[in-house]
């Protein structure tokens, strides 16, 4: 178990390592979420409710999302090392298990930015729905890791990504919005650590299969 | 070490290695020749565990962590550099000693004055040696090479031929080249592709 964990922290490290140097998804992520949520703020007519305010954030989210992950596995796929990364004797779950915790915290640093950016464009978040958030994250970051794997193989992975990861996406948004705006929070936050729980154990049982021929 | 029967591998339609028999003991020193589309990468992937035959049976006698693997691509990070991504790979393969032995390999493979700087900046024969050292990184009792001696200027193919020659016996070698006289008085078996 020690050195499972040791071999995740290490390509994680690796990743976070990479992304320092070439700084070419975080800033791109950045301006995305940001720029999105202006566009909100002015495309959403004066006196519009906080619910449609919140399930805007959501796709910001998603969306932004999308475009890390669609970066996630580059440095893999541009000097062969995912095939280097296959060869080692490590378990290859910890490959998915180090590049998600990666693009957790990508996507984390994004909204460290984008929460407070919304409360100045919209409405301050409530508890329950910055632990919505989190819990998206993991779904996102868990579910996504393993499609961007699976499409970064592809010619058409452009096209692939968005296919499979945006109705896999629909629960995280269904319980983030619903975390956000329902008077029942609890249930929706029950929901989101279900759909973690399930996904997660099942990305980290098949990423075996997506690597291996 | 491998064993191989009735071995093939096809894209779709398309025959990338037509049905071999084959038999390396350990300690043996394979050369692989043919020419372009022959088979030979499909034959080191098959064996490397990379790719799946599609008909016919193969048994490798080593684990992953045993194989050494020399592709066409390098199998390193661009943006990271030697040291790092040595030392990446040294966490994974659990190398004892990790530090000594990426100094010794990058000492010996001319790159230690480099070995600060990223992969991106490198020439492909320096990248070479770089994949040289990382298939090395933890003595593998396997060594699965595929042209190995490409983008190698004269010194480091001469390095190559010196490190072939010690290993030559210890641990067995598969490799595929298209100058077969190079490696000639080390090879054990040899085995002509169609």
């Amino acid at each position: 178990m020690t050195t499972y964990l040791a071999d995740v922290a290490a390509l994680a490290r690796k990743d976070l390592r990479l992304e320092l140097r070439a700084r070419d998804t975080l800033p791109a992520m950045l301006l995305f979420v940001l720029s999105t949520l202006v566009v909100f703020h002015f495309a959403l007519p004066t006196g519009a409710d906080e619910v449609a305010a919140h399930g805007l954030l959501w796709v910001a989210l998603v969306f932004t999302a999308l475009l890390g992950l669609a970066r996630a596995w580059a440095p893999e796929r541009d000097g062969g090392a995912l095939e280097g990364l296959v060869l080692a004797p490590s378990d290859r779950s910890a490959i998915w298990l180090g590049k998600s915790a990666a693009v957790f915290v990508f996507l984390g640093l994004i909204e460290l930015v984008a929460l407070p950016a919304f409360a100045l464009f919209f409405s301050p978040l409530q508890r329950e729905a910055l632990l919505g958030v989190f819990l998206a994250n993991v779904g996102i970051c868990a579910v996504g890791t393993l499609l961007a794997a699976m499409a970064a193989v592809s010619r058409t992975r452009e096209l692939i990504l968005p296919l499979l990861f945006l109705p896999l996406a629909i629960p995280l948004v269904v319980g983030g919005v619903g975390s956000s705006v329902s008077t029942d929070p609890g249930r929706y936050l029950l929901f989101l650590g279900l759909y973690d729980a399930v996904f997660a154990i099942l990305c980290w049982a098949s990423f075996e299969y997506v690597v291996s021929e | 070490m491998i064993r191989a029967r009735a071995l093939e591998k096809r894209f779709g339609q398309r025959r990338a290695l037509r049905p071999l028999d084959l038999a390396l003991e350990r300690g043996g020193f394979l050369v692989v020749t043919g020419a372009n589309g022959s088979g030979k990468t499909t034959l080191l992937r098959l064996v490397a565990g990379l790719a799946a035959p599609t008909r016919g049976t193969l048994s490798v006698d080593a684990d992953r962590g045993s194989l050494g693997y020399l592709g066409h691509e390098p199998l390193l990070y661009r943006d990271l550099t030697a040291l790092e991504n040595l030392d990446l790979y040294g966490r994974l393969y659990r190398v004892p000693e990790r530090r000594e032995r990426i100094g010794m390999l990058l000492e010996r493979y001319g790159l230690w004055d480099v070995r600060a700087d990223r992969v991106a900046s490198y020439s492909r024969g320096m990248t070479q040696r770089l994949a040289l050292c990382r298939a090395l990184l933890h003595e593998p009792e396997l060594l699965v090479l595929d042209e190995p001696f490409t983008a190698l200027d004269a010194d480091g193919a001469a390095l190559l031929d010196r490190q072939l020659a010690e290993l030559a016996g210890s641990a067995t070698v598969l490799v595929t080249t298209h100058e077969p006289l190079r490696v000639e008085p080390l090879a054990t078996a040899r085995l002509a592709l169609a």
